[in-house]
Parts: structure tokens; C-alpha cells; sequence
């Protein structure tokens, strides 16, 4: 038996990485739905323009539609943006930008049209098989603004129009951005990023003029449900690290309503999805005893006008009345496939009802295939035997029904307010800084069409930026040099130390990426509202929060790696930091309980219109390394 | 359900410049053993079984054993997938079987042209807020 004194990986670091530096007019990072919506449409706006895409994983199977998926939530078909605008304002409990909103219900059925023509398979309504939505085709609608798909291979499908669209010769795969840096002489403008490879000791430097960052949403942020092996099963991309936030805050973007966050109730640790199974198979839910908790608890609706009086109430009130069920001891709380299939199939022939069981199965094979090993392992046939749902650990991202994120420019538009717009839309508070998808803040409900809609439009935004700027040469503050030197922090601490300890992983002078992950989901679960706190913290549990977090912000100095996969995780567990910061920051901030059934804070138990119909943003100040955290108004655009 | 690769079956794409596991896991976790030429998941509870690497595999070598802090051993959900289509077999705990086939995809691997047909904007369209694709059309206000 050897020692357990090495590197665990296959790929070891060394201490001074090869340094490789690149010049581009516009960098786009990020490989999800938003990246390669930005890839797709940058080429019509900027066609002489020197462009990047850099992706932390490859292109093919990145981001969060990297499984597939069984519906594209967003299409509004018959609809109209200000019925859209309506749904994402009560769902989200009524502080959103209207304007984003409205903006993306203009553009996000384009996307959809490109997905079907490029090949993804969209259900059809009887007769309208073989027409395609653009010809008129009626999709088969799993809700008011959903559609099925066969979507095994969505993410492959767009990911596939974006290099060529692009070219693939501009894509750099396997290279992971940790920082952006601001420009040496303009104040507050973009000049370029940092990261390094996963495949070899290589440190890329990039400058450019105009910056496009969409790396997901933040999850294992908070302890997982499961702690084991399940772990990875996370509702979320376990590999999206707040990367986003952090980094786009670090260099002074100023972000908006992190102290919201989602906790979606998913069948039980599969995290397969709900939706269908609601809406389209109009299953039912219910405690322990058989009751419908969702009529039991009817009055507790009532108290949340007018979020919980919709008809369908806002996301975060139906966990809410779930959360009841679950503290008073009426679980497990239990979705009934068996009976919803039993009644649809009602004059159903055996071939139609063979169907649809096929269907019930794609809706986890498409997008969240552990969900049916937990059915295959447990013997759980659903047309015989029902499943247990539960609501799962905290998620942070700007999509769903979730609405954390940037503070982005609204559309350059006589409707929208002038306190919402500077000159490009969806452009930070930082100049030539663009974000989209789960990194525009206060407006949720985008899912994979809009992110990747919202993407196409930055596209442009960044064409003209640079068009407006064309005298713009960045220069950074930092050689490549002690760029490179930042980036390897965590390999030179390795090698400085490793000689003090038998085992790699147990060293007074250094802290590994796993044991920091534990440490920050172990802090934000227990004092930060997570899962094991049933959602529960208040003003003294969060300060203490932030006093756990400053000593672990402290020691992410002591980050060790050594090997390159232990490098990502390291720069993975420091952006998850500074997300969890701001996510409490936020939190404290706002005195009022603004999503019962998401968290609730014991001091303000309740939603306080009067004084915190507002959005909390906040700042730092790079050069001050100062936070300050304030409201900002919020305009109804849309009315009632 | 963590993947894991079958010893007999992955040759470590006999050393080409790209193993495919490799090459396609998101979240960066199936390494290859240049030594012993086999491919494995360096950390398996960061597995999301997304199921990529099991999908791109050519030698049929890598499966899924469900999560051990959850499932009870012995059900097992395998594909396997076309260029147009995807069967999955699920065999139950209890030895029951289930077989589905679903299409993935109406137009071949590698087929699409992103612009063929598509408007061509000039540079005044750049002030507007249309996407390209959209040229032509009037935007809705409030």
C-alpha cells in the first residue's frame, strides 16, 4: 500500500505553466444555450471581427441542456409578451424587470424556429404532424407556454449550428476562465480574462474589446440532500460553480436579487421533472393520509394576495403548502402516476396506452436519466406504483423560477424606463460586459429557447459596442506573467507544503477543493435557510453566516491543487464562495420573507409590500475591495 | 449512477489523440490510465449521469451503476444511440424489462447550414433591435 502523498488526478501540474496569450475584438465565455445562441448570431452583426468562444467542457455536451431535455418551456406560439410578463411577475412574487421580460417574449419563439428547422424532433398536435411550427404546425402544449420535444440531443443540435455558424476554428474547448480583468487606462470597462487548460499546463490570457460571460447558475452551494455518491445527481449542472456571478462581480457588476434563490420540488432524489406529469398527465399530489394538500392548505394561499390567488400560484407558495405537510409529519408526499395514467388511458386502445407510457419514461430518459434508474432500481413501474417528490437543497441562477443574477441594461426603447437602460441591452454595469441566460438578474422563466435567445441578442449589442468604440485598444493592469502566477496560486501552495504531511489531503498549511466545499455548503445549509434548516434563518444566523464565510474566504488563500482537475475544483469552490456571499449579503439585506416556501427569515416572517417591493442590488468596488448592497427601484410596466 | 467502464471492453481509444469519455464529459471526470490504457470516472460523486460518456463510448464499455447512497443494486438503464434515434433498455431490480426507442433528431449529423436562406442585414439594421433572422419584422411595445 503506498502512501496517499501524490496527486490524485491523471493529469499532474507543474509550477510554472506554459503562458499563451490572444487578441480578439469579442470573447464569449461560456458553452451553454446563451454562449451558443451569442456564436450563432455574432457572424451577421460583426463579420470581420476577430471572435473566441471558450468553454470550460466541449461544446457537443456543455451547459445545462448538456442531457437533453423533454420540453422547451419557453414558447409563447398564440401568446403575447405582456401575458408572458405577467405569469414570471406572479410566479416570482412580483419584483422582476418588466422590460427584460417582454424584450425576451419578443425574440425567444425565433430561436425555437432555428432549433426545429436545424432538426430537433417537436411534438406535433394530431393532423399537424409533419408541419413545423413556422408553417403553422400546433405543438403539443405541456402547459400554457411549454412544448414537448424529443430532445435527447438539443444541446448537440444548437451546439453543432453554433460552430458552424462561428467557425471551429474559434472555439477553444477544456479551458476554464477564472478571472475577467478591467482595462489598464478606461475606468470601469473590459479588456479581458484569464483561465488555464484542463488537458495541459497551459495559461491562456485573452484581450478583448467586448465580453460576453453566460457559465450557468450556482449549484452545490448548499449541502445536498444526498452527501454520498448521489451527490453528483444535483437538479441543477453539478458543474455550474456561480462562475457568473463571481467573476462578473469582482470586476464591479453590479448585481440584483441574490438573495433569491430555488428550491424545486422534484420527484425524490432523481430530481426528475415535475412538469409534465403535472400538467400534461395531470397528476396529482398528496400527503401521507391521501389528501390533496394543495386544497388542505387553500387559506394559506390566501394569505400571499395576489401571488397565491393566480391560478396557478407562484412557485415558491406551492412548496410553501408542501413544507407544511412535510414539518407537521404528513409525509412522504407522494405524486400519483398510477391513477393520472389510469384515467388518461381510460379509452385509450393498447397501443395508444403503450405510448403513452413511452412518453411517461422519455420525460426522465430525455433529460434526467438517474431519475430512472431510481425507478429501474426500486422496481417502480408508474403506471402501477406512485413516487415520492420533495423539495430539493437551494439553487441560485437567473432562469426557472429563479431570478438572481446581473444588473443588465433594458432594450434602448421609449417604453422602457430610463433608470433601466444605458445603451445596450443587456450590457452590465461594467462597459462592454454583456451577460445573458442565467446571468441576467430579475428575470426568470427563460429556460434553454430564451437563454439562447437572450445570447443572439447580446450578439448584436457587443457588434455595436464595438462599432461605437472602435478606438478602444484594451490594455491590461497585469503581466501574463503574474496573471499566470494568480491562476497556479493553488499548485504553487501544493508544492510549497506537500512535505509537511504523509497524506495530500490532510496538511496544516493548506485546505484541498473538497474539504472547502464542505466547509462552505456545510455553512450555508445550516445558517443560510438550507434544506437541513427547512428553509429557516433570520438576522443573527445569517451574520454568524458571514462571519463562518470570512474565515473560509480567508483560507481560500490556502487553496491547494495537484493536478489540473483539483485546479478547476479549486477555482470552482472559490467562485461557489463569493456566490454564497452575496446570496447572504442579500439576504440579510432584505427584512421580509419575500418567498415563503424558498426561505423565510423567523425575524420577518412575512411579505412586507410597503417597504421591500423593491430589488436589492449591490456592488463591489474593485479598487476600495468594498461592498455596498442598496435598493433600487422597481417600475410596473405591464399593468394588472 | 455513477458511469464506470468494463475492463475488457475500453482499448482507451487505442491512444488516439482524443478518448472519447474524455472528450465529451461536461464536467470533466472520465481520465484516461495512459499505462493500463483504460479509461475511468476520477470522481464519481460529481457524476450527474448525464449519461455522455456512455452514449459516445465506441467500444460499448462504459455503463451506469446507480447511485449507492440511494438505489437498492440491480436495475440497470442502458442506450444505445443512432444518429437518428435512441433505444433505451431498463431492466428492473425485479428482472422486468422495458425496451423504448425515441427519434433524436430529423436532419443528419453535421447537415446544418446556419445561414442558408437567412436574411442578410446591412449595417444601418445594426441600431435596431431585431435579430437577424427577424429583419423585416416590427417589434411589439408595451
Amino acid at each position: 500500500m503506498a502512501l496517499p502523498n501524490k496527486p490524485l488526478g491523471e493529469l499532474p501540474a507543474v509550477e510554472n505553466p506554459e503562458i499563451a496569450e490572444h487578441e480578439c475584438d469579442i470573447l464569449i465565455v461560456g458553452g451553454g444555450m446563451a454562449a451558443c445562441g451569442t456564436a450563432y448570431e455574432i457572424r451577421k452583426w460583426a463579420p470581420d471581427a476577430k471572435v473566441i468562444l471558450v468553454d470550460k467542457a466541449s461544446l457537443e455536451r456543455s451547459g445545462a441542456v448538456a442531457q437533453g431535455l423533454s420540453a422547451i418551456n419557453t414558447y409563447l406560439g398564440e401568446n403575447n409578451p405582456a401575458d408572458y410578463v405577467k405569469m414570471v411577475r406572479n410566479d416570482l412574487m412580483g419584483i422582476v424587470r418588466e422590460d427584460l421580460i417582454y424584450d425576451l417574449g419578443r425574440h425567444v419563439d425565433d430561436s425555437v424556429d432555428l432549433f426545429e428547422e436545424w432538426g430537433l424532433p417537436i411534438w406535433k398536435q394530431k393532423g399537424d404532424e409533419g408541419k413545423t411550427l413556422k408553417e403553422g404546425g400546433k405543438p403539443v402544449r405541456s402547459g400554457k407556454w411549454q412544448i414537448m420535444i424529443n430532445g435527447e440531443s438539443y444541446k448537440c443540435i444548437v451546439a453543432e449550428a453554433a460552430k458552424m455558424a462561428l467557425g471551429e476554428q474559434n472555439i477553444m474547448e477544456r479551458i476554464f476562465i477564472v478571472k475577467l480583468l478591467l482595462d489598464a487606462n478606461k475606468p470601469n470597462t473590459i479588456a479581458g480574462a484569464v483561465g488555464f487548460s484542463t488537458r495541459e499546463n497551459k495559461v491562456h490570457v485573452f484581450k478583448c474589446k467586448t465580453m460576453m460571460v453566460a457559465c450557468g447558475g450556482a449549484v452545490n452551494v448548499f449541502r445536498p440532500r444526498a452527501t454520498g455518491e448521489g451527490m453528483g445527481r444535483a437538479w441543477y449542472p453539478v458543474w455550474n460553480a456561480g462562475s457568473t456571478y463571481t467573476m462578473c462581480a469582482e470586476v464591479g457588476a453590479e448585481l440584483t436579487m441574490m438573495e433569491n434563490r430555488f428550491v424545486p420540488a422534484r420527484f425524490k432524489d432523481g430530481y426528475g421533472p415535475v412538469g409534465a406529469w403535472f400538467l400534461l398527465f395531470k397528476a396529482k399530489a398528496m400527503n401521507a393520509l391521501g389528501e390533496n394538500y394543495m386544497a388542505r392548505n387553500k387559506a394559506m394561499l390566501e394569505e400571499y394576495p395576489p401571488y397565491g390567488l393566480a391560478k396557478v400560484p407562484a412557485t415558491c407558495l406551492r412548496n410553501h403548502l408542501m413544507l407544511k405537510e412535510m414539518k407537521e409529519g404528513r409525509g412522504p408526499i407522494i405524486i400519483d402516476t398510477a391513477t393520472a395514467l389510469a384515467e388518461l388511458g381510460k379509452n385509450m386502445t393498447p397501443k395508444e396506452m403503450k405510448h403513452l407510457e413511452a412518453e411517461a419514461w422519455e420525460d426522465f430518459l430525455d433529460m434526467s436519466v438517474g431519475q430512472a434508474g431510481i425507478w429501474a432500481g426500486m422496481n417502480i413501474e408508474p403506471e402501477k406504483v406512485p413516487s415520492e417528490i420533495m423539495p430539493t437543497e437551494p439553487y441560485l441562477l437567473g432562469s426557472h423560477s429563479g431570478c438572481c443574477g446581473i444588473w443588465v441594461s433594458g432594450p434602448n426603447e421609449d417604453w422602457v424606463p430610463a433608470d433601466y437602460k444605458w445603451g445596450y441591452n443587456r450590457m452590465t454595469t461594467v462597459n462592454g460586459l454583456f451577460t445573458a441566460g442565467d446571468g441576467v438578474g430579475a428575470s426568470g422563466h427563460k429556460f434553454s429557447s430564451g437563454s439562447h435567445a437572450e445570447g443572439r441578442q447580446t450578439a448584436k449589442m457587443m457588434a455595436r459596442y464595438i462599432r461605437d468604440n472602435a478606438g478602444f485598444a484594451p490594455a491590461l493592469k497585469q503581466s501574463a506573467k503574474e496573471l499566470a502566477d494568480e491562476v497556479y496560486k493553488p499548485v504553487k501552495i501544493y508544492n510549497q507544503f506537500k512535505g509537511a504531511s504523509t497524506s495530500a489531503d490532510v496538511n496544516p498549511n493548506y485546505i484541498k477543493p473538497r474539504g472547502f466545499m464542505f466547509r462552505l455548503i456545510k455553512t450555508s445549509d445550516e445558517y443560510a435557510a438550507g434544506a437541513a434548516a427547512l428553509y429557516m434563518t433570520s438576522g443573527p444566523m445569517l451574520k454568524r453566516c458571514m462571519e463562518l464565510l470570512a474565515w473560509l474566504r480567508e483560507d481560500s488563500e490556502k487553496l491547494a491543487a495537484g493536478d489540473l482537475h483539483e485546479l478547476m475544483r479549486a477555482w470552482e469552490q472559490y467562485h461557489r464562495l463569493g456566490t454564497v456571499e452575496s446570496h447572504v449579503r442579500h439576504m440579510l439585506f432584505r427584512e421580509e420573507t419575500r418567498y415563503p416556501g424558498f426561505f423565510y427569515r423567523s425575524d420577518f416572517p412575512k411579505v412586507d409590500e410597503e417597504n421591500w417591493k423593491c430589488f436589492v442590488n449591490s456592488k463591489y468596488d474593485p479598487e476600495k475591495k468594498e461592498w455596498s448592497v442598496f435598493k433600487k427601484t422597481w417600475h410596473q410596466i405591464i399593468p394588472e | 449512477m455513477p458511469s464506470f467502464v468494463i475492463p475488457e471492453k475500453c482499448d482507451g481509444c487505442k491512444g488516439g489523440e482524443k478518448t472519447a469519455c474524455m472528450y465529451i464529459c461536461p464536467n470533466d471526470l472520465m481520465v484516461l490510465n495512459t499505462e493500463e490504457m483504460k479509461a475511468y470516472n476520477q470522481e464519481p460523486d460529481g457524476c450527474w449521469e448525464c449519461f455522455s460518456c456512455v452514449k459516445i463510448c465506441p467500444q460499448g464499455a462504459i455503463e451506469v451503476r446507480s447511485y449507492s447512497d440511494i438505489v437498492p443494486l440491480g436495475g440497470s438503464v442502458v442506450p444505445l444511440r443512432a444518429s437518428d434515434s435512441i433505444m433505451w433498455t431498463i431492466k428492473f431490480r425485479n428482472g422486468n424489462l422495458k425496451r423504448f426507442k425515441f427519434p433524436i433528431r430529423t436532419t443528419p449529423e453535421g447537415s446544418i447550414k446556419p445561414f442558408e436562406g437567412k436574411p442578410e442585414p446591412t449595417a444601418a439594421d445594426l441600431d435596431n433591435e431585431l435579430l437577424f433572422t427577424e429583419i423585416g419584422k416590427t417589434l411589439p411595445t408595451p
